[in-house]
């Protein structure tokens, strides 16, 4: 008895956005399947893997994650450069996290001279991003979207309390703009609903549902980025028809899972690998449900995700 | 596919007896579609319809256990695609692939491993689920040795037998008596002989199929030889073709009422590469198999495997919100440090389990701020001085402490003088901002 593939298609698709600058340029999105499922219609561009550089030495990074940046770490120009050049990152993510006011508060100037700098030595495409301090968060990256004028490169996150502020300035230098909210697909449609009815174009938006780690709500985002998806494709849903956003690294490289010694833990196994698979396991996990774009910390993560992503082109 | 109650309808005797409990047959058959009574209740219903409503009601996907006692695994019986819609059911079974070309040692240092490999994740006990033996060698001598020796070094470990050799089949089977193991290996060539084999043992038949066209015809065949249980194998191996048939399969199973396909799924993720195995064993996870394999099970990513299944099959319905109340960690005296932060339920997991790791014991106020991290919740003002204040005091916990101490999460410093206007006596302490910095904090309190 021939099979008769029960075949989905679906009237929906989801905006193709290019990031970053000439040779260098990524594309996300366009894809009118559920995730990898070109078996049964378009998918045009692949999920791109960012590598995730900080404006401050990573003190906050465990030992098994910030040894690898060990030697280019002091600088963040130097350590994206190590990035691109030698680890092969499709994009560069740039964490302001030193804009903190716990964390130092580097003034928004200094961190728009970082971002300058990073432009000028790097080819791939940028993404900037605030320290997750609302309030900081708004003055930081007006003076970093300046710095990256017509760049094409991306910035965030906006959220409820900032939006407004941050979406401006990705407007006015003609930036890709990251919307995130917790958790909710009501609320991340609500996002994208507000920043559009700014002028801001849907197509120049990217939705970050909020990530997070194995064992720490994984299901959540792996939920929420289905439902996201599904509305996009089966409702044809424009307001949430935005290549999505997984923030990995930082909720990964802070669980007691890729810090706790195999000494203190025998019955969880070798530390250094646990880590890599926690991280890697984690953001497959997230491109099984629909992310397009991850943000990475370490690189045997990144590269096992990068076999991953082949095999799954295999059909 | 449910058949309807006037579908139901036409096949019932059409009397009124009564006898089911019932006024009329179909208000007996309305209460059948919607499962709240049993055919058995009519003493009338003739053959043919036990038949067609046996088969309508039957779950799409059949029910199957992999071997018996306390460490059997449940398989089958999924009702949707996508975890939101509904609990996911029957989390997968991991089994390790063992193969019959092993030196000895390093077969029993495998099989060891497996039945060792029990952890506790949040209260649940999770282990390597199953053996996969392997004849490799293609000797029935050699496969029998390494079921036997299965049967010694990991007795309750349920078995599956990979084998296209009838006689090996009947050999390792015979180990293996009473125990439902699955026998994989039924291929165009040998399907009737393997077919008889799983039979006589009352195994369940593994289905190893090139592809969906030859599966559909397989097991076609397996059923019309007596067959009842099967898993299947569409033969795809790289992660692109698992997402793809596992997802037909699935497709085909639920939303056409495809029987030729309503059967647990066997996907095998086996790599040389230890961590691309773990992915590929995460998307058969994520995408839909019943029996994962792979080639080895390090504790490594156990943990991580184990981690994910429990978090693809848990209770999408349960609220991310966690009850408002002041929660003890550990055993704390009237001298340990107390907590709040809101009742977002990742907050709430993430702050609990590095008070855990801290190894203070703690009571952790969790305030009801509508499901809201501590940031976003402040920001809404639902995590507000005043309201902080009202909760510490109207919950009467002063009462238990020796001293009135709260400690405040770091990202909400700003409100420390606030509270301490609000709730006299009381010294407001500024905590960690984020929860990985609470082990260092506690414990540099003593
Ligand atoms: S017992 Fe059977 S025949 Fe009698 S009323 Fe009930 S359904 Fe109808």
């Amino acid at each position: 008895m021939p099979f008769t593939p029960p075949k989905e298609s679906f009237s929906g698709k989801i905006c193709e956005i290019g990031i970053g600058r000439g040779d260098g340029t990524v594309s996300l999105g366009g894809q009118s399947v559920m995730p990898f499922h070109s078996f049964e219609g378009a998918a045009p561009g692949k999920p791109a893997i960012a590598f995730e550089v900080q404006d401050v030495p990573p003190d906050d990074w465990p030992e098994t994650v910030k040894d690898v940046f060990r030697d280019v770490s002091g600088d963040p120009v130097t350590w994206a450069a190590y990035c691109q050049d030698s680890l092969g990152a499709d994009a560069i993510a740039l964490r302001l996290a030193g804009t903190h006011p716990d964390r130092g508060d580097i003034s928004a100037e200094r961190a728009a001279e970082t971002v300058s700098r990073m432009l000028a030595a790097i080819k791939v495409p940028l993404i900037i991003l605030g320290s997750n301090h609302a309030e900081k968060d708004t003055s930081v990256l007006v003076r970093a979207a300046e710095a990256a004028k017509q760049t094409n490169s991306v910035i965030g996150k906006a959220q409820e309390a900032n939006y407004k502020t941050i979406a401006a300035a990705a407007m006015a230098n003609d930036l890709k703009l990251i919307a995130m909210s917790e958790l909710d697909i009501n609320l991340s449609k609500q996002l994208n609903i507000l920043i559009t009815q700014m002028g801001f174009d849907r197509e120049k938006l990217i939705t970050d549902p909020m990530s997070s780690a194995l064992s720490y709500g994984l299901e959540y985002t792996y939920s929420v980025m289905e439902r996201i998806r599904l509305a996009a494709l089966a409702q044809n849903d424009p307001t949430l028809q935005t290549p999505m956003l997984a923030d990995v690294g930082m909720y990964v490289w802070k669980v007691k899972e890729t810090q706790a010694p195999e000494a203190d833990l025998p019955e969880w196994g070798e530390l250094g690998r646990r880590g890599v698979a926690w991280e890697a396991v984690t953001a497959s996990a997230f491109l099984v449900s629909g992310a397009d774009l991850l943000i990475m910390r370490h690189p045997d993560a990144a590269g096992a995700v990068k076999k991953f992503m082949a095999e799954m082109e295999v059909q | 596919m449910a058949l309807t109650g006037v579908e139901i309808f036409k096949l019932l005797p059409k009397t009124n007896c009564k006898k089911c409990g019932q006024p009329t047959c179909l208000a007996f058959a309305m209460k059948l579609a919607q499962r709240q009574t049993s055919l058995d209740k009519c003493p009338d219903v003739s053959e043919e319809a036990k038949e067609k409503l046996g088969a309508a009601s039957a779950p799409p996907i059949r029910p199957i256990t992999l071997g018996t006692g306390a460490k059997c695994v449940k398989m089958g019986e999924e009702m949707v695609l996508f975890r939101h819609e509904k609990k996911f059911v029957n989390p997968c079974a991991f089994a390790v692939e063992i193969k019959d070309t092993l030196a000895t040692a390093d077969a029993e240092r495998k099989m060891e491993e497996a039945a060792a490999s029990e952890i506790d994740r949040v209260g649940q006990k999770l282990r390597v689920d199953a053996l996969y033996l392997s004849n490799d060698s293609g000797d029935p001598a050699r496969f029998l040795e390494l079921a036997r020796l299965a049967s010694t070094k990991a007795p309750d470990l349920p078995v599956i037998l990979g084998t296209v050799n009838p006689d090996a089949a009947e050999g390792a089977l015979g180990t293996l008596a009473g125990k439902k193991a699955v026998l994989y290996g039924a291929n165009a060539g040998n399907i009737s002989a393997m077919a008889e084999k799983a039979k006589a043992a009352k195994a369940t038949l593994g289905i190893a199929a090139k592809n969906m066209d030859e599966l559909c015809e397989l097991t076609e065949k397996a059923k019309s030889l007596g067959v009842e249980d099967m898993v299947l194998d569409s033969g795809a191996r790289s992660a692109g073709e698992i997402l793809r048939d596992n997802t037909y399969m699935r497709r085909a199973a639920l939303k056409k009422n495809f029987k030729p396909l309503g059967f647990p799924v066997i996907t095998f993720a086996n790599r040389a590469d230890g961590m691309l195995e773990t992915l590929v064993a995460g998307l058969g996870v994520e995408k839909y198999a019943s029996i994962v394999v792979m080639n080895e099970a390090e504790r490594w990513k156990n943990l991580a495997l184990f981690s994910l299944r429990q978090n693809i099959y848990t209770d999408p319905q349960v609220p991310m919100q966690v009850q408002q109340k002041i929660y003890k960690i550990g055993e704390p005296g009237p001298k340990a440090p107390f907590l709040i932060t809101t009742n977002f339920s990742l907050t709430f997991f993430i702050v609990s389990g590095e008070i855990e790791n801290s190894k203070v014991a703690c009571r952790l106020a969790v305030m009801d701020s509508e499901g809201l991290s501590v940031l976003t919740a402040w920001a809404a003002g639902k995590f507000t001085a005043g309201k902080i204040a009202q909760f510490i005091g109207e919950s009467g916990i002063e009462g238990e402490l020796e001293q009135r101490e709260l400690v405040i999460p770091g990202y909400v410093a700003i409100l420390s003088g606030a509270i301490e206007d609000k709730l006299p006596g009381w010294k407001i302490t500024v905590g960690p901002r984020e929860a990985n910095g609470l082990p260092a904090f506690l414990k540099a309190r003593g």
